[in-house]
């Protein structure tokens, strides 16, 4: 084991590929000199040459739309956007070709590209620099939708999103980069568990939080403070949000019979309305309350000094706890 | 030294201002830049690419007249542009890889298709109408400018590959608006990526006139990327021809992108769907036909004594045997059975998918035993 940040984890992911397999090529603003502007292609250059990791123009579209031609020529592409709110200029290449191809062709032209995007908020920066458009992407068929939440995920995910025959946009926690965690850099990624499982981070047996990518560290400080109060909460960590593990997550609903979705990203349309709807349709009749959401609000992401507001806190899913348990709660009030 | 296009004040439609080897009218002029490129071109080779213009034109016909049978949901007609399609595409090696835009009916025709090919998409059997490796064609593209960037991305992994390939990329004047064609040229200029951008200039984005995309000749813009460029007469075979192996010869020895802006004319509506006497004059059209790419070497052979009625009459049913086969092919196509929406969608298991895919099947069984 070897202590690493989830951006190390990260650069040691794109590393560990580019041996494994040299089609594997890497294209993105500013990441080769300077290594990303999260350092996360750190080295990279130096090792590889510019020939497989190549700084290119600023042109999101331009960037993916390469990445398909290279896709067509036998490369696997993996791409840096360098901020979520950016990705929206490539959003054609990537929601009507890379998604596509594949299925326009009846398999006769793959695309293993790996779209990997620092994303989501919490660390204070400018506007169109903290977004969550998960749910652009898990809405279109063709998409692997990967989100991580810690160092050893990353460095496993990374890899075998690369190593995957199908296109993977791929989240990475811009608030977790320096969070730091045991990675297992030598484990075989063929006895790792496959990159669509769910992972019950935390066993409980009175309600269970699901959620993905930097709030699964908020679910985990609700757990331990409900835990304080008496309360079992199961954390779980989808990890996958196309597809969805859904028998990890009947599993536990139906122990707990209680649900709350939380995510950063607004609530219309959103990862968590997909998620209770498919567990209703899967498990209702073991359901003691209605699941709740917990997410950011129907507004564009705010600027920093308001984002506190925005993104769910432990409190606000103490709050949903309690009301998925009845008990007093911010509708109800102390008195209830 | 490479053709260079003259920088000039007109506008996006002086006609004249376009390299050629053929007038319209069929007589062979003297052109010093781009007559070394085809002087091994005989009357024979000529007559080849004549009677591939016939065939391309017939299957048109046909694919339009599919199409108003009911038989095909749309056709992207490409009368009037066989010259710039067939001399263009008949140029490439066989290496070479193609990322064209759906109107492209006379390239996938010169690389090989099949005469179902030509219909699967538009049929709706499909998504895509051709199988890409046999052909070295990716599929026909509709998202304007999209595969432009595709072009650039292959050429990219010639160059790491050292492979003695060209990518090549097919879209209209209207495409050059978009921002992924001008993005392409950023790439391709910026990797020195051996891709050759080939403008058909039809005049038309469905009802918009080039001039609303373009106050300046198109092939004018190259240079600006760093990219050396050409204009050519898009109804003249050979200039077309020789215009393409100048820039597959450029792309080849290293020197990077070249681009060619084809001056043509879209004879037709912009798709079956598209009625242009709305938005075009008679006036316009007629003088167009007065400068079809077919007559013009028709009259060209039949000045040097090279074309007989024999041999028309051999065209014109090589060409309706070609138009038999794709109408049986078209009307023999088999719809798949329903499950196959689910085909495809992944290369690996997906179990959301899977999911549904067991969803559905179980609904479609709940009817066994119906009448």
């Amino acid at each position: 084991m070897t202590e690493l940040t989830l951006g190390k984890a990260l650069g040691a992911g794109l590393r560990q590929a580019m041996r494994d397999d040299e089609k594997v090529v890497l294209l993105g603003e500013d990441i080769g000199k300077l290594g990303g502007v999260f350092r996360v292609t750190d080295g990279l250059l130096d090792e590889f040459g510019a020939s497989r990791v190549i700084d290119t123009p600023l042109a999101e579209s331009g960037i993916v739309g390469t990445a398909v031609g290279l896709a067509f020529r036998g490369y696997r592409p993996v791409v840096e956007i360098q901020f979520d709110g950016f990705v929206y200029p490539a959003f054609d290449q990537i929601v009507a070709q890379v998604a596509k191809l594949h299925y326009r062709t009846q398999g006769r032209v793959k695309m293993p590209i790996t779209i990997r995007i620092p994303w989501a908020g919490g660390i204070g920066a400018a506007e169109h620099h903290s977004e969550s458009p998960e749910a652009y992407f898990v809405h279109t068929a063709g998409l692997r939708v990967i989100a991580v939440s810690n160092p050893e995920d990353a460095y496993r995910s990374l890899r075998q999103a690369i190593a995957s025959d199908d296109p993977v946009i791929f989240f990475e926690p811009k608030r977790l980069y320096h969070h730091k965690g045991d990675v297992d850099l030598d484990a075989p990624l063929a006895d790792a568990a496959p990159m669509g499982l769910a992972r019950v981070v935390r066993s409980g047996t009175d309600a269970t939080l699901i959620t993905y990518g930097a709030m699964v560290s908020t679910a985990l400080q609700a757990a331990e403070a409900a835990e304080d109060e008496g309360t079992s909460l199961e954390v779980i960590d989808l990890r996958s949000l196309s597809p969805v593990d859904y028998d990890t997550i009947a599993t536990s609903v139906r122990k707990t019979g209680r649900v709350v979705v939380a995510h950063e990203a607004s609530r219309e349309a959103g990862m968590a309305a997909e998620v209770i709807a498919s567990i209703t349709e899967l498990c209702f009749e073991y359901l003691e309350s209605a699941p709740l959401r917990v997410t950011g609000h129907d507004v564009p992401y705010p600027p920093a000094k308001l984002e506190k507001y925005h993104l769910p806190d432990l409190d606000r899913l103490l709050d949903a706890v309690d009301r998925v348990l009845d008990r007093p709660n911010s509708l109800t009030g102390a008195d209830a | 030294m490479s053709p260079q296009i003259t920088p000039i004040a007109d506008t996006a439609q002086d006609l004249e201002l376009a390299e050629r080897i053929l007038t319209p009218d069929g007589t062979r002029i003297a052109n010093p830049q781009l007559d070394a490129f085809v002087d091994d071109i005989d009357a024979a080779s000529l007559r080849a690419l004549h009677r591939d213009m016939i065939i391309l034109r017939r299957i048109d016909a046909e694919g339009v007249a599919l199409q108003r049978q009911g038989q095909l949901g749309l056709w992207a007609p490409c009368q009037g542009q066989e010259a710039t399609q067939i001399g263009t595409a008949r140029a490439l090696a066989p290496q070479d890889y193609v990322f064209p835009s759906y109107r492209e009916t006379g390239v996938i025709y010169a690389r090989g298709a099949k005469p179902g090919d030509y219909v699967r998409m538009w049929r709706g059997e499909e998504g895509a109408g051709h199988d890409p490796a046999s052909l070295r064609v990716a599929p026909l593209q509709i998202i304007i400018g999209a595969q432009t960037l595709h072009a650039v991305g292959y050429a990219l992994g010639i160059r790491h590959d050292g492979a003695d390939e060209v990518a090549v990329t097919y879209f209209g004047d209207g495409a050059t608006s978009q921002g992924d064609v001008n993005e392409a040229m950023i790439f391709a200029s910026s990797y020195q990526a051996p891709v050759v951008f080939v403008c058909q200039n039809n005049h038309w984005a469905i009802s918009e006139p080039v001039s609303v995309q373009s106050q300046y000749p198109i092939a004018g813009r190259a240079p600006g990327f760093g990219i050396p460029s050409l204009r050519v007469d898009g109804n003249d075979v050979l200039a077309c021809m020789a215009a393409m192996r100048w820039a597959l010869a450029h792309a080849r020895s290293g020197k990077g992108p070249a681009y060619i802006e084809a001056v043509t004319y879209r004879m037709g509506p912009h798709t079956t769907a598209d009625d242009p006497t709305r938005y075009r004059k008679d006036d316009e059209l007629d003088a167009w036909r007065r400068r079809d790419p077919i007559a013009r070497v028709e009259a060209h052979l039949r000045a040097l004594g090279e074309l007989s009625d024999d041999h028309m009459a051999e065209t014109q049913a090589a060409a309706d045997v070609v138009a038999r086969e794709m109408r049986a092919e078209c009307l023999g196509m088999v719809t798949r059975p329903p499950l196959s929406v689910f085909d495809g969608v992944y290369a690996e298991p997906h179990t959301g998918l899977d999911r549904q895919r067991g969803e559905y099947a179980a609904y479609l069984a709940s009817f066994e035993g119906e009448a």
